[in-house]
């Protein structure tokens, strides 16, 4: 009787989380597959024909805006490594008692909602706002010249608004190296930037690689950036996912892309985790 | 720290386990895949106007009054001091809550559909719609309550001929205008010199960079549309197709800074775009509530001509009291304050003379020039010639506009 319910005690400690990703994850999955291959239209319902040409016309149709969103989040990933990595390594090696503080400082941001921040910057760059307006009337740039409504705009806005989920893991990282480490490789005659490159970067890449997966999947789904900050040729897969639902109730070709842009996410994250050489990846993400 | 896989000791039993789940995953999601469907509506919807009128009946004789009202509509369509809805609540004891939700039809549409299908309340009791594709849908659907036409004494009464009983709602079994107006070209002149006559200064490279564009397929395949000269009321898939060409040739020389919602007022405004798609009154109210001088005209080869109706989506809490707020606004005297404030096409007709006399009484000289202006614009009083240049939008269904938006989706989404 012990051996049953002892047996069992994984099982009911795994319930709650298991109904949890069953009703909000895997049944809504199973729907979106499902619809991505019906035909149909709103008013007439959408049936079941297992139509697979819906994924080559929304290919066909929206392969720019794919390669567009990789791309824009690939350029946010590395910009928010480049400015993340030397603040979480300041904040982790330099902070002192003030450690906290400046971690409270870098989520500060999250206090306000995020598209009020991206539109916030809809004001602050203006074509003649607080920035633009100024500099164009000393004749610094001239009249036509724009920030909003370019590719520019969106990557910045998409690092702007994903930075901290790169700071954090990379934080978390560093802090647990012992410092002594770096200190006897220098006692070993290693310089400054061979002991970062021998033991301090080896050391924070599990960091890194979990904040690779934090910012770039969602920053490769976003469309509020696009949508609040791009033009006509900066929508990203995201805004197109979202029209499809939203505006033409093209239920079929949404799910489609959805589905789509899902495979090609876990796809090249694994294949990453593989380059990378780490042995699991979800273990090393959940560090 | 992570354990050598091997040292797990589930590691065997782990597997067969996880193979059976896998099985039992697969043989869900393909029961799954065949049994989902989006249901449509064919079998709720009455097949009459008749049916629907019966129906109707059957459906007011149960309604209780209530006392308040949540009223959905889209920015800058009524009176800033909302005067007209505080009259009401002084003469009915109704309360309305009014909330300008609604940024463009398809996205609105997308929102209320779901929940009406699901057999609930969206929250709101009245809306406004414009003729196009979604009003079909939103009759088609079954998502829209028959007006109860009993209570609709003002708007028999008032409103003129040719604003009852249109083609898109004949009887005006679901609908009744709230406004019309025209899509033509808005323009700030402290960035454009040369005041624009035509389509072609929408697609003029001196102001590449800060032409708006509307993102609402309609809207914009109609602009395409009477470029090419091509009336949308009549026009083919291929025509469709011509008119995508010639908007993707505006989008891809890079003139298009962005396909807008109603936000583009805002960019007007701002100055971050210098002539647009846009909506006749909204130049007028947006000058009047921000004191800009924007400027509006309709091109020599036309505009679009849309009428917006007041409905009542299906399991509203409160349609007595919105019946009674529809009918409201069919009061001389209430269309015209309206009128003055909106600078919209009138459903009411006697609203001019209205003005003329509101003019005459103003005490301030530039409340009476405001009045004065409204009274004779042309934009509010169109003339024949004008009505002659004006087009419908593109008639389509929920059939024809999957073909519809294959072709103008591609264009807005950049």
């Amino acid at each position: 009787m012990r051996r049953l319910r002892a047996a069992a005690v994984p099982y009911l400690l795994i319930l709650p989380g298991g109904l949890w990703l069953v009703i909000f994850f895997v049944i809504p999955l199973i729907a979106l597959i499902s619809l991505s291959t019906q035909q149909g239209d709103i008013v007439d319902g959408f049936t079941q024909t297992f139509h697979f040409a819906n994924y080559a016309t929304a290919w066909s149709n929206y392969h720019q805006q794919f390669l567009r969103s990789l791309l824009y989040g690939g350029l946010a990933t590395i910009l928010c490594i480049v400015l993340a990595y030397p603040m979480a390594y300041w904040i982790a090696f330099r902070g002192g008692a003030r450690k906290s503080m400046y971690l409270f400082l870098i989520l500060l941001p999250f206090f306000v909602s995020f598209v009020l921040r991206t539109v916030s910057w809809q004001y602050i760059l203006g074509d003649n706002g607080l920035v633009l307006g100024p500099l164009k009337s000393a004749g610094i740039f001239p009249q036509g010249f724009r920030v909003l409504a370019t590719g520019t705009a969106v990557i910045g806005g998409l690092t702007y608004n994903y930075l901290p989920f790169m700071v954090l893991p990379v934080y978390v990282a560093l802090e647990r190296i012992d410092f002594r480490l770096v200190e006897a490789a220098q006692d070993l005659y290693a310089s400054r930037a061979v002991a970062f490159r021998r033991v301090v970067l080896p050391l924070s890449l599990p960091g890194l690689f979990a904040g690779v997966l934090l910012t770039f999947v969602p920053v490769a789904a976003d469309y509020v950036n696009a949508s609040l900050l791009g033009g006509t040729s900066n929508t990203m897969v995201g805004n197109i996912i979202q029209d499809e639902f939203l505006n033409v109730q093209d239920y079929p070709t949404g799910s489609a892309l959805s589905f789509m842009l899902m495979a090609l996410l876990l796809v090249g994250m694994f294949s990453y985790a593989r380059a990378l050489g780490t042995e699991e990846v979800l273990e090393v993400a959940a560090r | 720290m992570t354990l050598p896989r091997n040292s797990s000791p589930t590691h065997g039993r782990d597997y067969s386990r996880r193979n059976a789940l896998r099985l039992g995953g697969l043989g869900a999601a393909a029961l799954g895949l065949a049994a989902c469907g989006v249901q449509g509506a064919a079998s709720s919807k009455p097949t009459s106007t008749k049916q629907a009128l019966s129906a109707a009946q059957q459906f007011w004789k149960a309604q209780k009054p209530t006392t308040h009202i949540n009223f959905a509509n889209w920015a800058l369509y009524i009176d800033p001091s909302h005067d007209t809805l505080k009259q009401f609540t002084a003469a009915t004891g109704i309360t309305v809550t009014y909330s300008e939700v609604i940024q463009d039809d398809p996205s609105f549409f997308a929102k209320i559909n779901p929940i009406i299908r699901a057999g609930q309340d969206t929250g709101y009791d009245i809306m406004v719609m414009t003729d196009g594709l979604e009003f079909g849908e939103l009759v088609q659907l079954g998502d829209v309550t028959p007006l109860d036409q009993s209570k609709l004494t003002n708007f028999y009464k008032y409103a003129g001929k040719a604003y009852q009983n249109r083609a898109f709602d004949p009887g005006n079994v679901y609908s009744v205008p709230w406004a019309s107006g025209s899509t033509g070209i808005g323009w700030n002149p402290k960035y454009v010199k040369t005041p624009p006559t035509s389509m072609a200064d929408l697609w003029n490279p001196a102001y590449a960079g800060h032409v708006g564009m509307m993102s609402d397929t309609q809207e914009i395949a109609n602009f395409g549309l009477i470029k090419l000269g091509i009336n949308p009321e009549t026009s083919t898939e291929n025509d469709w197709k011509a008119a995508a060409a010639e908007l993707l040739k505006q989008k891809d020389a890079h003139i298009v800074r962005k396909y807008y919602d109603q936000g583009y007022i805002d960019a007007l405004s701002k100055g971050d775009i210098w002539i647009t798609m846009a909506w006749s009154g909204d130049i007028f109210q947006q000058n009047l509530s921000s004191g800009t001088n924007l400027q509006f005209t309709v091109p020599k080869e036309g505009g679009t001509l849309w009428t917006d109706n007041m409905m009542i989506p299906k399991n509203a809490a409160n349609p007595v009291a919105a019946m009674e707020l529809i009918d409201w606004f069919y009061k001389p005297e209430i269309a015209a304050l309206l009128t003055e404030a909106i600078e919209y096409i009138s459903p009411v007709p006697s609203v001019q003379g209205i003005i003329k006399q509101d003019a005459a009484k103003a005490a301030k000289p530039a409340d009476k020039q405001t009045l004065l202006e409204v009274a004779d614009s042309p934009l509010v009083w169109v003339s024949d010639a004008d009505y002659a240049r004006l087009k419908t939008y593109v008639p389509i269904t929920a059939k024809t506009s999957v073909a519809f938006n294959s072709i103008f989706q591609p264009v807005v989404a950049g």
